[in-house]
């Protein structure tokens, strides 16, 4: 099972800029590989990360093979209320992550 | 054979020489695919269309030297006020010669707040590599920087 971690800040004032860095491990396999016996190993990669906060998308990603294995991002977004951050990562054979965090804002 | 027709020999070279340039090829093609600077073009026109990309105002922070392929930070800015009139819509990175021309595409909001994104890729060569900035006007700025790499993402068998 794959597991996700999320660095949030847990609480900020208004108006802050704030970061957001979220990692998942993941071996996105590239598709372009070859076993010694010369087949190719299948693609297996996450194809979209998306992070929502109070159900509203803030941040999106489309991911290629060419983004490393356990894919990580950092991104930043403006602290206006409390509320909770929801992560979503989707992939080839149906993979399917999340992970949440909350927020404080004073 | 000593009276053979000497083009008849000719001929036979010629027909053998050929066929082993075709083994060459099917060689050649067996090999991944491997992204040109043509496919980078097409790549940046399937996102930009036939808007103009200006240099600027985009900042690519990539080592210069990368020892390992597998696992390259990079950082992209833009210089935006980010505010609901004027912001950075999306970002592309784009390089020149893994197999495939495409890296990431981001995408943002007013309520970013800050128009900067980092991750780590993959680089199977010594390339350029293209960040393109998509403005809420429409316009686009691209930054690109030269890396070289010492060992690169494997693309050979396992």
């Amino acid at each position: 099972m794959a597991s996700a971690l999320i660095n949030v800040p847990k609480r900020a004032k208004r108006g802050d800029i704030i970061e957001i860095r979220a990692l998942t491990s993941h071996i996105m396999e590239t598709g372009y590989r070859r076993k010694a016996s010369g087949e190719i190993v299948p693609r297996d990669i996450i194809t979209s990360f998306t992070c929502r906060f109070n159900g509203q998308e803030i941040f999106r990603a489309d991911l290629f093979p060419a983004i490393a294995a356990n894919p990580y991002f950092s991104f930043f977004t403006t602290a206006r209320e409390s509320g909770r951050f929801e992560f979503e990562w989707t992939g080839d054979n149906g993979f399917s992550q999340t992970a949440s965090a909350a927020i404080t804002v004073e | 054979m000593p009276n053979q027709d000497p083009s008849a020999r000719r001929n036979f070279l010629k027909v053998a020489g050929s066929a082993a340039i075709l083994g060459a090829m099917s060689r050649v093609m067996l090999r991944p695919a491997e992204a040109t600077p043509a496919m980078l073009n097409f790549a940046i026109r399937n996102i930009v269309g036939e808007a103009q990309v200006q240099t600027g105002r985009v900042k690519l922070d990539i080592p210069p030297l990368v020892e390992n392929g597998n696992a390259v930070p990079v950082t992209v800015s833009v210089a935006s006020p980010m505010t609901a009139d004027d912001y950075v819509k999306s970002i592309h990175v784009f390089n020149e010669k893994n197999p495939q021309p495409y890296i990431g595409n981001f995408y943002l909001t007013p309520a970013s707040g800050r128009a900067q994104v980092s991750t780590r890729i993959r680089l199977a060569d010594s390339q350029k590599v293209v960040a393109i900035a998509q403005m809420s006007d429409g316009s686009f700025w691209s930054a690109s920087v030269d890396v070289v790499v010492t060992l690169a993402a494997c693309t050979e068998e396992l």
